[in-house]
């Protein structure tokens, strides 16, 4: 319950800086993403960028509601994956049937 | 297509762990962050991953009541504790709470219960329909292998 000062504060600072830019990155895979795969296992990695950067921040701030925030989506976060990973197969296994069939 | 064994293993393993901290959230919302709300939207989530792994019909059989009735239920709990102060000369909604050992209950708590239940049933209705209007997209007509 106590906000960091000093250097564990700049680092976490820096923590900080470094998820944002690997979010950035994540965030230009997704939009470039040649396949779906590709973009669900991006969206993925947001949610799990999200959780990395709730708790580098309830640490910088000593808020620990962000640590619940943060456990919701970490344990849910999977679930939209592998709905994803459902229609993907499920579309998949309709094209190799089409292609059979032809 | 086929149940998958590393998401039937891990549903195993994280569907009570949801719900427990379903319950936890629920509890927690008497003091702080949470609440009936959140603590139902997290165990209907529960049940989600449940009825993805395992088919729709072992996650209606795992709930063991329809998610109509949960709905009802809830929403008869929530109507009874803001009903409950009027037979004590209070008005509508007033908090009624009891000292039971060091714990505080009150109504406010039967509240959000009955919230629990409502959107428990309500967020299970809402997949449940889905999955079994799109049949061949959920495999609960295959058998298991």
């Amino acid at each position: 319950m106590v906000e960091l000062s000093g250097a564990p504060a700049w680092f976490a600072s820096a923590c900080l800086v470094a998820i944002a830019f690997s979010l950035v990155m994540t965030v230009i895979r997704l939009l470039r993403g040649p396949t779906l795969p590709d973009r669900v296992v991006s969206l993925d990695l947001v949610a799990y960028q999200a959780v990395a950067f709730m708790l580098v921040y309830a640490v910088l701030t000593g808020q620990p509601a962000f640590l619940d925030v943060s456990l919701v989506l970490a344990l849910v976060a999977f679930l939209g994956t592998v709905a994803f990973a459902r229609y993907i197969e499920y579309f998949s296994i309709g094209e190799e049937a089409a292609q059979a069939s032809e | 297509m086929r149940f998958s064994v590393i998401l039937r293993t891990a549903a195993r393993l994280l569907v009570p762990l949801i719900l427990l901290f379903s319950v936890f959230l629920l509890l927690r919302g008497h003091n702080e962050t949470g609440g009936g709300f959140i603590g139902g939207l997290v165990a209907g989530i529960s049940f989600a991953l449940y009825a993805i792994a395992y088919g729709t019909a072992a996650s209606r059989e795992s709930l063991r009541a329809r998610p109509q009735r949960l709905m009802a239920v809830g929403l008869g709990i929530a109507v009874l504790s803001g009903l409950l102060p009027l037979f004590g000369g209070g008005t509508l909604l007033e908090g009624i709470w009891v000292k039971w050992g060091g714990l505080k209950v009150g109504t406010p708590v039967l509240f959000d219960v009955g919230v629990y239940l409502l959107v428990i049933g309500l967020t299970l209705v809402i997949v449940y329909e889905l999955e079994e209007h799109n049949p061949g997209l959920f495999p609960q007509s295959v058998a298991p292998e």
